[in-house]
């Protein structure tokens, strides 16, 4: 597989996982009346799984640079 | 002291500040040290998302349903992460194709079609329009706070047109957006200045929401947890009864931090979350930023997370300082929109409200300068252009059309800007800034299906772009359009609350009684899914056109069709040179127009002076040429004009390749062609095959009589003494031998002649009887040899015939040495039968040998041609006989053929025509 496919792939791989995550029902498993370190935990939760889905995204666009002479020593 | 002057002066200084950096960069591009050329850069370009709508409407939105402005920057996120794979497609299509807009990308895909163009554009005008006015509200409430700084009060009603700073920014963003985004003819040129300014504002606006962010969380409040605990109070202040005693009560998190009820359903959190998702690709100004400025497709590399990074950013502060809004102004008195900036003019921070102002400011220039620009190429390519060339007076006219182009360009810049000003005079006091926004977001939603489709499935045809187009704008137009005319008091209230006529299923916000969502969600639910369905439906129904076919596959597998020599496999078609200049000339203006040929002819080697005709190549560069200035509907229309043909041949319909229905046409034709090769090349081979056969048989059968002759020769040369009888026996063989040695040569001669039309004919009109006696008498001592009778009956009455007499006999002669020669000696029986009409005459040459196989009957004739004889394996003579004849007989414009039973015999007949007849037909 190409180095270029395969980050489509991750990518695309983020993208589900976000519709997921940004989503009835998961939402729903936080929409409460909670607060975690003083901050309300939907609002918590929203913003903590956005900035882990942009690091992911980092990251995975990032290997490829990485790694372009050798690429398929790399798994995804 | 925050007077109207250090205002005015920090407003027009800002966009002072604008205009060198766009010239700056600028600048640099044509030094050729780019500034934009980074992934940073694209990103924070792409940031221009964020309109004055983020940057004061989030607030207030926050205000009103909480969390619920969220899906609005969380669909770009998870786009942005699909992007790389939609928007690296898009990408690549355009730069091949010249794509400038996306009126003109969706215009292309679907055969270059000019209604299409158009309608994209209005629909894109009606959408974004609104959206322009919503910004210059902001830009003019910004300064209508500020300038009454440390009062919190606004009103639209005080400013007269020429009294409002908003209307002076927006004339000069006209300014601005003419000098740097009209630079260039070619629209696909890319605008390094303008984008250098967008790249700036984008973090102008960043600092701005920042620092209020901070301020506020940190300096009026003491962090998150505070604000959170504080809010938390005073709502258990307002509501103490019934509510369980805790750090933060329920109605705080009922309304401002969780997702419930109406307006705010998890099903318009995901409807929001999908049309952001299109909104990201789909407005014209991203399109813009993202697909027509981009540099460098590896930008997107870095883009896709940098941007939605971005957004995280500027959102992260909205919801504390819509919290402390409400905490500071909590009787509701300041409207939520404007927190942002009146949160630190309360608190009398006037450095801080002034860089929050020239924020908004930035956040809502960026938008509109990206988005006119975006909207005048539009408008020029696809709504003017196609009028105008349509128009008869420019035939054969050699104007300046690059000016012209220009002149409309910066016009529709003009018109866009005013008839947004206007739209915000007369309409926009009606609507929170978000209202507006998402109905723009519902509109521009319209585009996916066709645009998608386009990239994605062949199938997609013009007409169920049109209609899915159509549909949805109408749709779109009764859910969301029509009852905001409600509000604004031109349409009477009866409309919404009881639907038209009173009929209740037609209610515009609850249509067929769909009332569980917001109107946005409602309308985007509706109007999607009618859009989807004609698209996909009349798609499926509707017959593509060829080059439908062609835009389809060069869309779709624009991957596997990528360079610049992509095209003209799909489009034949040649044009006069000097002509196809002329036009280019006429659009790009002479340099431009030499610099781009010479740069072809660099390319493909070639050298003007020996050309006067254009190739298909040449043609299909030119009309991307044009389409970057005029975009590719019109470019379609102009090349037209000079090209001379233009088809799809086999091979380039092959090129296309599959399903379609004409390419299996084609295939089909191109398979018979295929096979009628074949078979002729078979053949031919045939025809050696028995050439050799033919050659093998002669020189047997020239041998047999030679070796007789010779072996007869021998015995008489060494046996002098030989007795008289035996000696003359001996050499009457001999003779016998040499006779049939010198017909057979004869016969090759004369088969020779014939082939090579050296034949020497004596016309003369002759008796039908006399040749066949002549021929029989002939032919007496053959027969007689086998012991065979021959039969003939010549008391008929037969007219005369012209011809050659010597040949004819030749003729008959072979057709009954032929009969002789399958016939059994002893018991053979030849019957001769001649009769006769007043056109022809016919003789049948009958006999009782073994006859001709029925698939053999039909061959006989044909050159080369012997029939075997099952048990030797070896033919019958030479073939040669038959042959001549049949030539022969064709020479006097008669037929010849056989009939036959196997075992029985066979009957050779001729006819002639008489010679009357022949005279009469000459």
């Amino acid at each position: 597989m190409t180095p270029k496919a395969r980050k489509n792939k991750r990518l695309v791989g983020l993208f589900l996982l976000g519709c997921i995550l940004f989503n009835y029902p998961l939402l729903s498993l936080f929409n409460l009346e909670a607060m975690i370190l003083g901050i309300p935990l939907l609002f918590f939760y929203i913003f903590t799984a956005w900035a882990i889905l942009i690091l992911l995204a980092a990251i995975a666009t990032r290997m490829r640079w990485r790694s372009p002479s050798k690429p398929d020593n790399k798994t995804g | 002291m925050l007077t109207t002057g250090i205002i005015l002066f920090a407003s027009f200084g800002y966009m002072g500040l604008l205009f060198a950096i766009a010239h700056y960069g600028d600048k640099r591009a044509d030094a050729g040290r780019s500034i934009i050329s980074n992934p940073y850069i694209y990103a924070l370009s792409l940031a221009v998302y964020c309109t004055a709508w983020t940057f004061y409407g989030s607030v207030g939105l926050a205000v009103r349903s909480g969390l619920g402005f969220l899906p609005i920057y969380i669909g770009p996120t998870l786009m942005a992460l699909l992007g790389w794979w939609i928007w690296q497609k898009i990408i690549r299509i355009s730069k091949v194709h010249r794509i400038t807009s996306i009126a003109d990308f969706i215009a292309s895909r679907y055969g270059k079609s000019t209604t299409l163009g158009g309608i994209v554009t209005i629909i894109a005008v009606m959408g974004i329009i609104p959206y322009i006015a919503l910004q210059l509200k902001a830009i003019s409430t910004g300064f209508l706070l500020i300038n009454h700084y440390p009062d919190i009060s606004v009103s639209y009603s005080e400013l007269p047109v020429m009294g409002d700073p908003a209307f002076y920014i927006a004339m000069l963003l006209a300014i601005f957006s003419i000098l740097f985004g009209t630079r260039h003819l070619d629209a696909t040129e890319r605008h390094e200045g303008l984008v250098a300014a967008i790249a700036f504002e984008s973090i102008v606006k960043l600092a701005a929401t920042l620092t209020v962010g901070i301020f506020v969380t940190y300096a009026i409040h003491n962090g998150f947890s505070d604000l959170f605990q504080k809010a938390g109070e005073l709502a258990e202040l307002k509501n103490p009864i019934g509510r369980e005693s805790g750090d933060v009560s329920s109605l705080i998190f009922d309304r401002y931090l969780m997702i419930k009820g109406q307006g705010n359903s998890y099903m318009d959190w995901s409807i929001y979350v999908f049309i952001s998702m299109l909104a990201i690709i789909f407005l014209p100004r991203q399109f813009q930023v993202a697909v027509v400025e981009n540099v460098n497709e590896e930008h997107l590399n870095k883009a896709i997370w940098l941007f939605p990074l971005y957004l995280l950013a500027i959102n992260i502060f909205v919801v504390p300082v819509a919290l402390s809004g409400i905490l500071r102004f909590p009787d509701g008195s300041v409207d939520a929109d404007t927190f942002v900036l009146t949160l630190p003019m309360a608190e009398h921070q006037q450095f801080i409200a002034l860089f929050v102002y020239l924020g908004g400011m930035s956040a809502a220039t960026g938008m509109v300068i990206v988005e006119t620009i975006a909207l005048s190429t539009m408008i020029c390519n696809d709504l003017v252009m196609p009028v105008l060339l349509r128009l008869p007076i420019e035939t054969g006219g050699h104007q300046d059309y690059g000016r012209l182009l220009l002149t409309i360009r910066r016009g529709s810049i003009v018109l866009v800007l005013l008839l947004g000003y206007a739209y915000f005079r007369t309409i926009v006091e009606f609507y929170t800034l978000v209202s507006l926004g998402l109905m723009s977001f519902a509109l521009v939603a319209q585009f996916a299906p066709a645009m998608l489709g386009g990239i994605y499935w062949k199938g997609g045809t013009r007409t169920g772009a049109i209609c899915g187009l159509l549909a949805g704008f109408a749709v779109w137009t009764y859910t969301l359009l029509l009852p905001s005319l409600v509000q604004a008091g031109i349409i009477p209230q009866d409309f919404v609350a009881r639907g038209p006529f009173g009929i209740a299923l037609l209610k515009p916000y609850a249509l067929f009684g769909l009332g569980d969502l917001n109107r946005i969600s409602h309308s985007v639910f509706w109007s999607m899914l009618i859009n989807i369905s004609a698209y996909v439906g009349v798609s499926v129904f509707s017959r593509p056109r060829a080059i439908d076919h062609t835009q389809a596959a060069l869309f779709v597998d624009v991957f596997r069709y990528s360079g610049e020599a992509g095209e003209s496999h799909f489009w034949r078609g040649t044009a006069n040179l000097p002509d196809l200049k002329s036009l280019l000339i006429r659009f790009l203006g002479k340099r431009r127009t030499d610099a781009a040929l010479a740069e072809y002819a660099d390319k493909h080697k070639l050298s003007w002076s020996y050309l006067a005709t254009a190739d298909a190549d040449l043609v299909s560069y030119a009309e991307r040429l044009l389409a970057g200035a005029i975009g590719s509907a019109s470019a379609r229309v102009m090349v037209a004009s000079v090209v001379k043909e233009e088809s799809l041949g086999i091979e380039e319909v092959l090129n296309i390749l599959d399903e379609t229905q004409q390419v299996i046409a084609y295939s089909r034709e191109l398979e018979k062609a295929t096979a009628e090769l074949q078979e002729a090349n078979r053949r031919l081979q045939d025809l050696d095959r028995l050439k050799d056969e033919f050659i093998s048989t002669v020189t047997h059968e020239l041998r047999t009589p030679l070796t007789s002759v010779r072996s007869l020769a021998e015995i008489l040369h060494s046996n002098p003494d030989i007795d008289a009888d035996q000696h003359k026996s001996f050499s009457g063989i001999i003779i016998k031998e040499s006779e049939r040695l010198t017909r057979l040569i004869n016969q090759v001669l004369d088969y020779e002649k014939i082939e090579s039309a050296q034949m020497d004919w004596v016309i003369t009109s002759t008796d039908i009887k006399e040749i066949i006696q002549d021929a029989v008498a002939s032919t007496r001592q053959l027969v007689e040899d086998k012991n065979i009778t021959i039969d003939y009956d010549l008391n008929v009455q037969a007219p005369p015939i012209s011809g050659d007499r010597d040949r004819l006999v030749q003729v008959i002669v072979n057709l009954i040495s032929n009969a002789v020669k399958f016939c059994d000696a002893g018991r053979g029986k030849i019957t001769i039968r001649l009769t006769s009409t007043d056109k022809q005459v016919r003789v049948d040459v009958q006999d009782n040998g073994i006859g001709i196989k029925a698939e053999d009957q039909s061959k006989i004739f044909e050159k080369f041609q012997q029939v075997k004889d099952p048990t030797r394996g070896r033919p019958y003579g030479t073939g040669i006989g038959l042959t001549i004849s049949k030539r022969i007989i064709d020479f006097h414009h008669g037929n010849i053929w056989v009939e036959s039973t196997p075992g029985k015999g066979s009957t050779f007949s001729f006819s002639l025509p008489t010679a009357l007849e022949a005279a009469l037909s000459r």
